[in-house]
């Protein structure tokens, strides 16, 4: 994408534990706000499908009364559908039932209408129909694996999906569990953890079971992926082959979010918190790193935030946009939500005193900006 | 014919067409899992929002019967006359 002209704006979707805030920009500098929408629910995820000529935002939606469901608006939160049959539960005979949807994950330009989800229990879904009915992945659910997969403290998930170009290869990462491997379009998986460690365990370096974070994919090396675990930072340049360490130059290697560029090769942002048992940035100094070279550098970037945050950014909390030069986005556990119009250098506040953010998402889309929709 | 009726809480109104009470002919005792399945029947995202898709009641839903939470007797399974009322309550949660 090129630079920003009249016919684009930007979105960002901010979920929290008490509901959604949707904001439109048309410089990333001044944001109209509307919420929240789903007032007393938590929005552990938020996939924004900018395919097909529309703009949808989809949200994974969990009350703590009355459960969870998935429900999408083409009109920026003026108007919101939940399918009457449900989107996304599990079929007869598995005896399992949705308890959060984790990751909304829109596929390739090249394949509209595709869109997955990761939840808990442990599971990925697949819709092909732009997200109204998701389909459980058998292969995954019926994994000899799966009764010894665990439960991470935010609950047993899986959280992060990743889709080459093609298509035939997909990576899911679970907590705990570890990186799961398709070539098959999501047929059949295998472990794919070489390398990483589970300190936590009786064996460290398992085939499985590993406590990753969040994983995603470099936007132009095919094969390379980058992984923030529960403590240690890797990539694969083998397609998850093998996983090395990238932990050095980064004040501490724990943190839960991983973020790669819409298109360029290398560069990756993280943001470290002190430790598994100091969940809090190193020193109290917030600050997100970014490496242009794959992990062998990393660049500390705090301009803009605050001197003292004591609060943890969660995995799904941080999202990066399609735009030149990429917007950098992502929100706190203590309500705060920061922005970045230039790739991390420098970020502003765009909102404060919200609820623990659970999941932020920005996207670029058609159209001149508009005021987000009116609250739910 | 008798009739069972299911009083809903204000939150879950809107997905009933408004409505604040749901009733359905009965002529004898009927599980309350089948008077879910009764009240609920072209309402089915109100029925998600009290059960799962094992059937399970969702965890913060209380329903009574006679006053009594369902839990306290024998669940899903438990038996309401015809005449009964039903009540369903959210449970003090959250914060």
């Amino acid at each position: 994408m090129g630079s920003m002209n009249a016919a684009e704006s930007f979105v960002l979707a901010i979920g929290t534990k008490k509901g959604l805030w949707l904001a439109t920009s048309q410089d990333r500098k001044q944001w109209s706000f509307s919420g929240p929408h789903f007032l007393m629910s938590e929005i552990p995820s938020i996939g924004i499908d900018t395919r097909d000529g529309r703009t949808r935002i989809m949200v994974g939606v969990r009350s703590e009364h009355w459960g969870p469901h998935v429900a999408h608006s083409d009109d920026l939160g003026a108007s919101w559908t939940e399918p009457e049959q449900g989107a996304i539960k599990f079929p007869e005979g598995t005896d399992a039932a949705v308890e959060r949807i984790w990751q909304i994950y829109p596929d390739a330009e090249s394949r509209p209408g595709v869109v997955w989800a990761g939840a808990e229990p442990i599971s990925v879904w697949k819709s092909t129909d732009g997200g109204e009915h998701f389909e459980l992945n058998r292969g995954l659910w019926d994994h000899p694996h799966r009764s010894e997969w665990g439960a991470g403290y935010g609950g047993a998930a899986a959280h992060s999906i990743v889709v080459n170009p093609s298509g035939d290869n997909v990576h899911v990462a679970m907590s705990t569990g570890g990186v799961y491997r398709s070539l098959d379009g999501g047929t059949s998986w295998e472990p794919r953890n070489k390398g990483i460690s589970a300190y936590f365990m009786p064996d460290p370096n398992p085939e499985f079971g590993q406590c990753v974070h969040k994983i995603a994919a470099d936007a132009a090396v095919d094969g390379r992926l980058y992984a923030q675990n529960h403590h240690g930072v890797y990539r694969t340049d083998d397609n998850a082959e093998n996983w090395e360490s990238i932990a050095e130059g980064l004040p501490a290697d724990f943190g839960f979010v991983m973020l790669t560029h819409p298109r360029r090769a290398g560069t990756a942002w993280v943001v470290p918190l002190k430790a598994d048992g100091e969940r809090i940035p190193p020193d109290g100094k917030l600050a997100v790193h970014r490496t242009d070279d794959a992990g062998t550098t990393w660049k500390r970037l705090d301009s803009g935030l605050p001197q003292s945050e004591f609060n943890a950014v969660l995995r799904d909390a941080a999202s990066v946009d399609s735009a030149e030069p990429a917007g950098v986005y992502f929100g706190t556990r203590g309500g705060t939500v920061y922005a970045s119009a230039d790739e991390g250098e420098t970020f502003a506040e765009v909102a404060s005193h919200l609820p623990d953010v659970l999941c932020v998402r920005a996207a670029v889309v058609a159209g001149a900006p508009v005021t987000a929709g009116t609250p739910a | 014919m008798a009739e069972i009726s299911v009083v809903l809480p204000g939150v879950l109104q809107p997905l009933a067409g408004g409505q604040s009470i749901l009733t359905t002919p009965a002529d004898g005792a009927v599980t309350v899992g089948s008077l879910l399945d009764s009240v609920t029947g072209t309402y089915p995202v109100l029925a998600r929002r009290l059960r799962d898709e094992t059937g399970a009641l969702r965890r913060y839903v209380n329903i009574y019967v006679n006053g009594e939470e369902v839990r306290r007797l024998r669940g899903l399974e438990t038996e309401v006359s015809a005449g009964q009322e039903v009540l369903i309550i959210q449970s003090v949660a959250g914060g």
